[in-house]
């Protein structure tokens, strides 16, 4: 059973654990479809996401999913607040422990600095991306994907194509997609392949063609043009030639290959535009979809234990 | 007069440990008897001479929350380090004759051992002009270098190495080049990957320390490279010793004791620069120091407050306290069978003082009395608030350690 206190990352996650998150999110998927998608499972509870990063459509997500639990959701944008004015991280974390939330959604452009934030309040912390280093609601949500389009979680040939490097997508998808006992195969140029990854238990390549070569599904990442310091690439043209998924290189995938991509997209840069579109192999929007309900079991099952400690705590 | 007996002497130059006693007369070594009847019975426990540590960082100016000359010159008596010599890196930085007077002054009145300072090698530590290298010598600096900072321009080094040459002065440089190693603050491998932190290859100290090293070929420069710390920079090193250029390597107790795993998840007591290497780098660099290689070992003390630490990794400010850790975190290494006393402490007393010009770091007649008496096996649990250092980032909080300084000698008086 999932008992963990805070959701920071996947590496700490039982296969068993992940397994839990993902019927709990089978189920909210499809309660997500109804006309009247308001539960009480959150009622009463504070939800505060906090963003020191820009974000629209993991913020919106977990925002959706915190309201239709019924839990009472704030939205803190960091940027512009009490950061600017030199208050520390764990300053803020104090001062907002003080208003009593329950849910804490954090995302923060240095690795580790959600943990940090974890360790000084008493509330449940979520993180929605941490530096380079975890994105699990990401890889929940991927997971949730596969499992539904191929029906398994497991023994399946996984690309995961681009900006390793700078993916904290990538992190977290290698994490659980091992623990589920799959092949996982990167696919890059050098450049963008962090020193020592081979040593994660996956296959590296920089080959497309090669890569993808009968894989059940192929994971585009993002070209994080804004996390590089230095040429990784010469161009984003040369980079669409060689990396850029289109119709020719998927032909060596399985014919059944489904593509995802965890947005937002550069169209023609690292996926061909039509090919996002095609609903026969793109499940690019079916991750979003998936997204809210993966969020809505992972706040359910952080609630839980937050109540059951709180229960012991008063009952000692 | 003071006579101390029964006890094992640990000698750097002849690489002996003997069961003697010490007589000190007038702030000196007068006499190693082979026994005593008289004087201190030290029981068997060990002497040796007293540390010198080579890139201490003290808070003054500018930093005195952090430390100060009295309590960095407690924690030394304590760690048995009698002599300190001082980085440059305050603020301001020390990179004239006044304000190294001011700071030979407080020091001369705050702390118990002695203190050595070097001065900044360029103006504000900035690598763009050359400090006064001449009048900083006059006023008593022991050697200039700009700490953490190398200097990037090459044409402004080999001026500052030709200038230096000329009037001997012993120049010491950070060997990490500055533009791979800029924004890094963890050594790049799958550790790195795992966490997800900006890194970078121990190919940025090869790649300075060669550069710096045909600087030096060409200028006659006497060079001190602060931290070897990898095995990819090792035989550079090796190779300018063997064609005979004025050069020394140290390391400090970090690298020798940890490894990149330790940071585990973003423990920011272990940010240090360079940051921690991989095990096999970890091994070569004991190697290097047992076989002589590396001549000098530092505890790189660096004072941070709570504050500073606690942020996420990659903002929080970088060093480790180690006056006072630096012993026992070496008799790990010395336990472990990785060298011997004898060795030991010509890496971190006799060659110190040998690259200084000193006459310390001896256990003969005539060298002043800076002496330590320790156990090597004494078993504790390091505290960190225990540590007299105003600022308590230690690495080693938490850890079993063996060796307790017993006594500390400078010039024949006790201060610990």
């Amino acid at each position: 059973m999932f008992t963990q206190r805070h959701l920071l990352g996947i590496e700490s996650l039982s296969p068993q654990d992940i397994t839990e998150i993902l019927d709990l999110a089978d189920h909210y998927a499809k309660h997500n479809l109804k006309q009247n998608k308001h539960l009480d499972v959150l009622s009463g509870l504070t939800q505060i996401n906090m963003f020191f990063e820009n974000s629209t459509r993991t913020q919106a997500s977990f925002e959706i999913a915190g309201k239709r639990l019924g839990a009472d959701v704030m939205n803190m944008s960091m940027q512009a607040s009490s950061i600017k004015k030199g208050e520390t991280l764990i300053d803020t974390a104090l001062t907002l422990n003080a208003m009593h939330p329950d849910l804490l959604v954090v995302r923060h452009p240095h690795s580790g600095a959600v943990k940090l934030l974890a360790e000084k309040v008493n509330c449940a912390v979520l993180n929605a991306g941490d530096g380079r280093h975890e994105h699990p609601t990401q890889a929940l949500l991927d997971a949730l994907t596969i499992r539904r389009s191929k029906g398994r979680l497991h023994r399946l040939t996984i690309a995961i194509c681009g900006d390793i490097a700078h993916s904290r997508v990538a992190r977290s998808n290698i994490f659980l997609l091992g623990k589920m006992e799959n092949r996982i195969r990167l696919i890059g140029p050098k450049t963008l392949m962090p020193s020592g990854v081979d040593k994660l238990g996956v296959e590296v390549t920089d080959n497309m063609a090669e890569g993808l070569k009968d894989v059940d599904v192929v994971m585009m990442l993002r070209l994080q043009r804004e996390r590089m310091d230095g040429g990784f690439i010469p161009s984003e043209r040369e980079y669409y030639h060689r990396w850029g998924l289109d119709p020719t290189k998927l032909a060596n995938a399985k014919p059944d290959a489904i593509v995802m991509h965890p947005g937002p997209m550069n169209r023609g840069v690292e996926i061909d535009g039509t090919l996002a579109d095609d609903i026969n192999r793109s499940v690019i929007q079916e991750q979003v979809e998936m997204g809210v309900a993966v969020r809505m079991a992972v706040m359910e099952l952080l609630a839980r234990n937050l109540r059951k400690s709180k229960e012991e705590a008063t009952t000692c | 007069m003071l006579t101390l007996t029964n006890a094992c002497i640990i000698d750097p130059e002849a690489g002996t440990e003997t069961l003697g006693a010490v007589r000190i007369e007038d702030g000196l070594i007068s006499e190693i008897l082979p026994a005593s009847t008289e004087g201190i019975d030290c029981k068997g426990k060990y002497i040796a001479p007293g540390i010198i540590d080579i890139g201490v960082k003290i808070g003054e100016p500018g930093e005195r929350h952090k430390e100060s000359f009295r309590t960095a010159g407690l924690a030394a008596a304590a760690g048995g380090v009698t002599t300190m010599v001082t980085r440059p890196d305050t603020t301001p930085a020390i990179d004239t004759p006044e304000i190294l007077d001011f700071f030979r002054r407080r020091a001369a009145d705050a702390s118990p051992v002695n203190v050595l300072p070097m001065a900044a090698l360029t103006k504000g530590r900035e690598g763009t002009e050359m400090a006064e290298i001449g009048f900083l010598q006059d006023a008593g600096a022991v050697a200039f270098t700009d700490a953490d900072r190398p200097v990037t321009n090459p044409k402004i080094l080999q001026r500052i190495l030709t200038y230096a040459s000329a009037s001997n002065a012993l120049v010491i440089a950070h060997v990490q080049e500055p533009v791979l190693s800029n924004g890094a603050c963890v050594t790049s491998g799958p550790f790195a990957t795992k966490q997800g932190l900006p890194a970078v290859s121990p190919i940025a100290e090869r790649i300075q320390l060669e550069r710096d090293m045909a600087l030096v070929e060409m200028t006659g420069a006497k060079y001190h490279a602060d931290q070897i710390t990898c095995a990819a920079a090792l035989p550079v090193l090796e190779r300018a010793k063997a064609i005979g250029l004025n050069v020394t390597a140290g390391v400090s107790i970090h690298h020798l004791t940890l490894n990149e795993f330790d940071v585990e998840d973003y423990r920011t007591f272990f940010k240090v620069k360079p940051p921690l290497r991989s095990e096999d780098d970890r091994l070569a660099v004991v190697q290097a120091v047992a076989d002589g290689l590396i001549d000098i070992i530092s505890s790189m003390h660096t004072p941070q407050d709570e504050e500073s630490k606690r942020l996420p990794y990659e903002e929080a400010a970088s060093g480790a306290v180690g006056l006072q850790t630096m012993l026992p975190a070496l008799m790990q290494l010395v336990h472990g069978g990785h060298m011997d006393l004898p060795t030991l402490f010509r890496a971190i007393s006799l060659n110190p003082a040998k690259l200084l010009g000193l006459k310390n770091g001896r256990m003969s007649a005539g060298a002043p009395a800076d002496l330590i008496l320790f156990d090597p096996d004494a078993p504790f649990v390091m505290d960190r608030f225990k540590l007299l250092s105003k600022s308590k980032n230690t690495p080693f909080d938490g850890r079993r350690m063996q060796g307790k300084v017993l006594k500390t000698f400078v010039a024949g008086n006790q201060v610990f």
